[in-house]
């Protein structure tokens, strides 16, 4: 199996070494999307982790056990207004028209209800108007 | 009816000129005929805001002490040419750094570049600056770095020596991979069609002839003044053209010139093509003064009446075949969706229409509240083979 989440570190365990634990002793593969951590505060990171069910379920009580928080993730695509040129090139990119150009003002509209995360707009953005957010 | 720039600019000055956009001039010559808007309308708008990738900006760096005659020029870590006067350089829009990693990876991301400094200067940001030199008797420093702010800079200045085209292809992909191009991302087996200008809003489409421009034209470029300055790199007037006098293929090209200083980044923007490279949003909006009924003729023509080449980028653009799928009309690429081999095929612009709007708009305020006055070119922009009115220039035969 294969999930995405966000793992939430206080700051009295964020200078353990829990990746390596995740992939050495639990045989998963953990891919860092975001990370957010210095050294004696506080830390969040973004992870996809995938393995076998067990390993998967023993690795995520590991890391509870120590006083990891986890969250599934709620990631949220946003389309920041500013650098967007109304260019309308992500138009014919989304899978489902949740970035719509309306034909009377040539405006691009977001409408972040359709949006199903595909990312496709984040890097065929020219002027890297769309961002994930976690 | 005939008008002269000056009659034109005595109106602007007074208060009392009729200015419209090229979009709203097209409702009013049909209901009141060309003779009638040509009697009352005195300047026609245009504009375009899209990725013009042929531009870039002549930068005077200042002085060190020590003096230093600066033989490679790093801002932000993009290279700009150096190969000038001691501490002056071009940056072009289309360079990415040396660390870069291109398209090994690909496709490529192509975060930052040249136009991104660009965009980052004329938003006031502040740039790294590292330059190497050998050092002479006369220049003996060999290393400068340091924050610099175009403010701060003695001269800066866009030059674009190839914006505003006349025409462009509509680029399509016949293969079964997507394809990253300048014209953008292009789906397997006609998945989408890629078009990039602002039809019956640009610039040349408008006066297609260049009746009315030429080197000296006053125009809106960046958000700031500028000049055109001569015809642009692959400037063809001989293109094919309709009978409306419209080319049917990429035709006319301008060199532009502006001071950087008074450029925003809201009309110069960095953008990246996955796959392809760095290039600038350019927003570029020129007044056509109407001195004559034929002024009004040519620009009243709507997107339905101009027409574009439907290219594969798969295969002939890049092999340089020069083989067409067909032609389609600006109003069906604007409407969505187009049709190529019998399939329908949905569309997508790279330039901004509602940019293009805003520059016209902008533009037709300006001279409504007096700041901006209409200048006479130089010279007209060469429209066909042989010698043009200033001199000896031939143009090569089409083919
Ligand atoms: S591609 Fe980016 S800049 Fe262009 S319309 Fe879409 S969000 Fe805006
Ligand atoms: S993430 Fe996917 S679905 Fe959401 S707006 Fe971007 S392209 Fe559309």
């Amino acid at each position: 199996m294969k999930e995405k989440m966000v793992l939430y570190f206080p700051s009295t365990v964020t200078e353990q070494p829990f990746i390596y634990y995740l992939v050495k002793d639990f045989n998963l593969m953990v891919n860092i999307l975001k990370a957010d951590i210095n050294p004696r505060k506080e830390g969040r990171i973004v992870v996809e982790i995938s393995g076998e069910k067990p390993d998967f379920a023993a690795g995520l009580d590991f890391l509870q056990a120590r006083g990891v928080k986890v969250f599934p993730l709620e990631q949220e695509i946003i389309w920041v207004e500013e650098r967007c040129t109304h260019c309308g090139a992500c138009s014919v990119i989304c899978p489902v028209n949740a970035l719509e150009l309306n034909r009377t003002t040539m405006k691009i509209e977001f409408h972040g209800d359709r949006c199903v995360v595909c990312e496709h707009c984040l890097k065929a953005c020219p002027s890297r108007a769309m961002e994930a957010r976690y | 009816m005939k008008k002269t720039i000056a009659e034109i600019n005595a109106r602007i000055q007074a208060g009392k000129a009729v200015v419209v956009t090229a979009e709203e001039l097209i409702p009013m010559v049909m209901a009141q005929g060309v003779t009638e808007t040509a009697r009352h309308v005195d300047v026609i708008t245009t504009g375009t805001f899209g990725p013009m990738c042929s531009s870039g900006a002549f930068l005077n760096l200042g002085h060190p002490a020590p003096r230093m005659k600066m033989s490679k020029v790093l801002l932000n870590g993009v290279e700009a040419y150096a190969g000038l006067a001691a501490v002056d350089a071009y940056l072009g829009a289309t360079q990415i750094p040396e660390t870069d990693p291109e398209n090994k990876n690909f496709p490529g991301e192509f975060n930052y570049g040249g136009g991104h400094v660009l965009e980052d200067l004329v938003a006031g940001k502040e740039v790294l600056l590292e330059a190497y030199a050998y050092g002479t008797d006369c220049y003996p420093r060999k290393k400068l770095e340091k924050m610099i702010r175009l403010e701060e800079l003695p001269q800066a200045f866009l030059f674009n020596p190839r914006n505003a085209y006349q025409n462009y292809n509509v680029a399509v992909n016949l293969t079964d991979r997507t394809l990253y191009t300048y014209m953008g991302i292009l789906k397997p087996n006609l998945g989408n069609a890629n078009y990039s200008t602002s039809g019956q809003l640009s610039p040349l489409f408008n006066d297609p002839y260049y009746r009315t421009i030429g080197p000296g034209t006053k125009i809106f470029l960046g958000g700031g003044v500028g000049f055109v300055s001569w015809y642009g790199t692959q400037h063809n007037p001989l293109a094919p053209r309709g009978a409306n006098g419209v080319p049917t293929s990429p035709a006319g090209t301008l060199a532009v010139i502006g001071d950087l200083k008074q450029m925003s980044p809201r009309w110069l923007r960095g953008i990246s093509y996955l796959g392809y490279g760095v290039s600038l949003m350019v927003g570029l909006g020129i007044p056509l003064p109407v001195l004559d009924e034929e002024v009004v003729r040519f620009a009243a023509v709507s997107d339905s009446e101009i027409f574009a080449p439907v290219v594969d980028y798969s295969e002939s653009y890049p092999q340089g075949l020069g083989q067409v799928l067909g032609t389609v009309s600006y109003a069906e690429l604007r409407s969505g969706e187009i049709s190529v081999n019998g399939k329908k095929v949905p569309t997508a612009p790279l330039s901004s229409y509602y940019g293009a709007r805003e520059i016209a708009a902008t533009l037709k305020d300006w001279i409504l509240q007096g700041e901006f006055l209409l200048t006479a070119p130089a010279f007209n922009l060469p429209r066909e083979a042989g010698v043009p009115a200033y001199g000896r220039l031939v143009f090569p035969q089409e083919g």
